[in-house]
C-alpha cells in the first residue's frame, strides 16, 4: 500500500525528466537538421518557409559547395590530419617507448617537462611560431600547419601511450630478449601490435584536433590552395554572404565526416576520455 | 618443476631479467627520445621564450628593425579598455561554462546514469556528445546563420511560443552579442564532460550506492554525497580545463563576431590576432600574448599535479 503511495510521484518525476532529456536532445537535433534541410532548399524557400521541408530536394547546394572549394579543401585537410597525426603518433610512440622501458637518470623529470607542455597554449606561442616558421622557411607550406599541430599533440599523446606501456606485461619482450631480440624490433614486431588500442585512439583525438583546427591553417599559412576545410569555410561566408544554402550545404559536408567517426568508432572516444580525463 | 611449452620459461625467475638486458644500453634510448623532444621544444618551448623577449620591443611583421622599448606595451595595455573588454569577455566565459559544463553536466551524466532510463541513455548519450566531436567552425557559422534576424531559425521560434518581444538580432546587439557566443560554445561542449563524468561514474564502486540506499539516501543524496566526492578528481580536472578553455577562445568568437560590434565580443585570443595580424602591431599582440600565458599557465600547473601523481602511482 505504502508502495503504491509513494510510486506515484517518483513516476511522475521519471517522466518529467525523461521530457526534458527529450527538450534537450531537440535543442542539439533541430539545429543539424535545419542545417541539413536548409542546404537542400533554394534561397528563397530558406527567407521565406524556414520550417517547411524543401518543395524539391536541391541536391544542386551540395554540388555547387563541393565545386566552390569545398572539394579542395577537403583534400587539404585530408593531407594535413594524416601528416600531422603520423608524425604525432611517430614521435610519442617512440618516446613513450623510451621512457617506460629503459631505465636512466633523469626519465621521470623527462616526461614530466614533456607533460608539460600540455600548460602551454598554442595562442600564446603564435606570433613566435609565425616568426620561427619563417625563419625555417616552411612558413606557408601545408608543413608549416603539419609541424606545429603535431608538437602540441605530443604531450598528451606522449602520455596516453606512456600510460598504457608501464602497466603492460613485459612476457613477450623477455621471450623476445631470449631470441636476441634488437630493441626497435621490439617495438616494431611485438609492441606495436599490443598497443593498437590505445594507438587507435591517440589516432583519433589527433586527427579530430587536426581535422577541426582553425588557427594554425589561418595564421601559418596564406596561400588560399593550401587551406584546410574550417578556414575554407570562413572564406565562403565572407566571400558568398548571399549564397547561404551553398554554405549549409557546405557545413552538412564538413561536419559528417567527424559524426560518422564519432558513431562507428566511440569506444575508442571513449577510452581516449577515460585515459586522460581531458575534453580533447 | 613444470615444464609447460615455451611459457613456463618466460616465468622462470632467471630469465625475467632477459627483457631487462634488451634494454640495459641505455644509449639507445637517445634515438627514440630526441625527435620528440626536439619538435617539443621548438614549436612549444622556444616560443614562449621568444614571446616574453618580443613583448618588450614595438616591431612590425616585415621590417627587420625592432625597437626596445621596455614595459611601453603593458603600460599601454594597462590603460586599453579594449584589453579590459577582453578580459571581462573571457571572465564571463569562464563562469557560465564552469555553470553548465561543470554543474549542469554532472546534473545531466548522473541521471544517464540511472537505471530506469534503460537504453534511452544510451542514445542520448551519443546526441548529447555529438556537437562535441565537430568543429567550432561549422558550428559557429551555423549558429550564425540561425541566430540571424533574415533566415534563422531563433526568431521564428519564439514568435512560435509566444516571446516575439525577445526577438533580436542577437549578434548584431552589443549587449547580447558575447552571451549568445558563450551559449554556442555551452551547446557544443555540455555534453564532452558530461561524458567524462559518465566514465567517471561507472568507476564508482556500486557498493558505495547500495550502502547509501541502505542508510536511506534517495536519488538526490546519492548524487550530492556520494556520486560527487568520488568524481572529485574528475571534477577538479575538468574544472581546470573549462577555466582554461574559457581563456584561449578564439574560433568561435572569430567566427561568429569577430570581436564585434564595435569592439564588445572582444576576447584576448581575438585581440592579440588582430594586434599581430591586422594592426601590425606585433610587440603589442606578444604583450597580450603574455597575459593569456600567465593566466592560463597558472591555471593548469593543477591539472599538472593530476598528471604527476598518476606518473607517481604507478612506479
Amino acid at each position: 500500500m505504502r508502495k503504491l503511495i509513494k510510486g506515484k510521484p517518483e513516476n511522475i518525476i521519471k517522466a518529467g525528466i525523461l521530457i526534458l532529456l527529450g527538450l534537450y536532445a531537440l535543442i542539439i537535433i533541430v539545429p543539424f537538421l535545419w542545417m541539413i534541410m536548409s542546404g537542400l532548399k533554394t534561397n528563397k524557400e530558406l527567407f521565406l518557409s524556414p520550417w517547411e521541408l524543401p518543395e524539391k530536394w536541391n541536391f544542386d547546394n551540395y554540388l555547387k559547395a563541393w565545386s566552390a572549394g569545398i572539394g579542395k579543401y577537403f583534400f587539404n585537410s585530408i593531407l594535413v590530419t594524416v601528416l600531422a597525426t603520423l608524425l604525432d603518433l611517430a614521435c610519442s610512440c617512440s618516446l613513450a617507448f623510451a621512457l617506460s622501458r629503459y631505465r636512466f637518470k633523469g626519465a621521470r623529470g623527462l616526461l614530466m617537462f614533456i607533460i608539460s607542455g600540455l600548460m602551454l597554449a598554442p595562442q600564446v606561442g603564435l606570433i613566435s611560431n609565425y616568426k620561427l616558421l619563417q625563419m625555417f622557411r616552411i612558413y606557408d607550406t601545408y608543413f608549416a600547419v603539419i609541424i606545429p599541430t603535431a608538437a602540441f599533440r605530443i604531450p598528451f599523446t606522449t602520455f596516453l601511450i606512456w600510460s598504457y606501456l608501464v602497466t603492460m606485461n613485459k612476457d613477450l619482450e623477455e621471450a623476445a630478449g631470449i631470441e636476441g631480440c634488437k630493441d626497435w624490433q621490439a617495438l616494431l614486431y611485438i609492441l606495436l601490435p599490443l598497443l593498437k588500442p590505445i594507438l587507435a585512439t591517440g589516432v583519433l583525438l589527433t586527427a579530430k584536433y587536426a581535422w577541426n583546427d582553425f588557427l594554425f591553417p589561418l595564421v601559418f599559412t596564406e596561400n588560399i590552395a593550401l587551406k584546410t576545410i574550417p578556414y575554407g569555410l570562413s572564406s565562403m561566408q565572407s566571400t558568398q554572404d548571399t549564397n547561404w544554402t551553398v554554405l549549409l550545404a557546405a557545413l552538412t559536408i564538413s561536419a559528417f565526416p567527424m559524426i560518422l567517426m564519432f558513431i562507428l568508432l566511440q569506444n575508442q572516444f571513449i577510452r581516449g576520455l577515460s585515459a586522460g580525463s581531458v575534453k580533447g | 618443476m613444470e615444464v609447460q611449452g615455451s611459457g613456463s620459461i618466460i616465468r622462470n625467475p632467471v630469465f625475467v631479467e632477459m627483457a631487462g638486458i634488451m634494454y640495459r644500453e641505455n644509449k639507445h634510448a637517445i634515438k627514440y627520445i630526441v625527435p620528440g623532444v626536439l619538435i617539443i621544444i621548438l614549436f612549444i618551448y622556444i616560443p614562449v621564450i621568444m614571446n616574453f623577449r618580443y613583448s618588450f620591443f614595438s616591431w612590425a611583421s616585415y621590417s627587420k628593425e625592432k625597437r626596445f622599448i621596455g614595459f611601453e606595451n603593458y603600460i599601454r595595455l594597462f590603460h586599453d579598455d579594449v584589453f579590459y573588454t577582453a578580459l571581462f569577455n573571457n571572465t564571463a566565459y569562464a563562469i557560465i561554462s564552469v555553470v553548465f559544463q561543470i554543474g549542469l553536466s554532472l546534473i545531466i551524466a548522473w541521471i544517464l546514469e540511472q537505471k530506469f532510463l534503460g537504453n534511452a541513455s544510451k542514445f542520448f548519450r551519443i546526441v548529447f556528445y555529438i556537437p562535441s566531436v565537430i568543429s567550432m567552425t561549422v558550428v559557429g557559422l551555423l549558429w550564425q546563420m540561425i541566430y540571424n534576424p533574415n533566415i534563422g531559425l531563433l526568431n521564428p521560434l519564439l514568435e512560435v511560443i509566444g516571446l516575439r518581444n525577445l526577438t533580436r538580432d542577437w549578434l548584431g546587439d552589443k549587449n547580447t552579442a558575447i552571451y549568445a557566443v558563450i551559449s554556442v560554445s555551452q551547446w557544443q561542449y555540455i555534453g564532452s564532460t558530461m561524458m567524462l563524468f559518465i566514465v567517471a561514474m561507472q568507476k564508482i564502486p556500486q557498493e558505495l550506492f547500495e550502502s547509501a540506499a541502505i542508510d536511506g539516501a534517495g536519488g538526490m543524496k546519492q548524487f550530492i554525497y556520494v556520486a560527487v566526492p568520488q568524481c572529485k578528481e574528475a571534477i577538479l580536472m575538468n574544472l581546470i580545463v573549462t577555466i582554461v578553455n574559457a581563456f584561449k577562445v578564439f574560433d568561435e568568437v572569430y567566427i561568429m563576431t569577430g570581436g564585434g560590434p564595435g569592439r564588445s565580443t572582444e576576447v584576448l585570443g581575438t585581440y592579440l590576432y588582430r594586434a599581430a595580424f591586422r594592426n601590425n602591431e606585433m610587440g603589442y599582440a606578444t604583450a597580450i600574448s603574455t597575459v593569456l600565458f600567465l593566466i592560463t599557465f597558472f591555471i593548469s600547473v593543477f591539472q599538472l599535479q593530476f598528471y604527476r601523481r598518476q606518473i607517481g602511482d604507478s612506479k
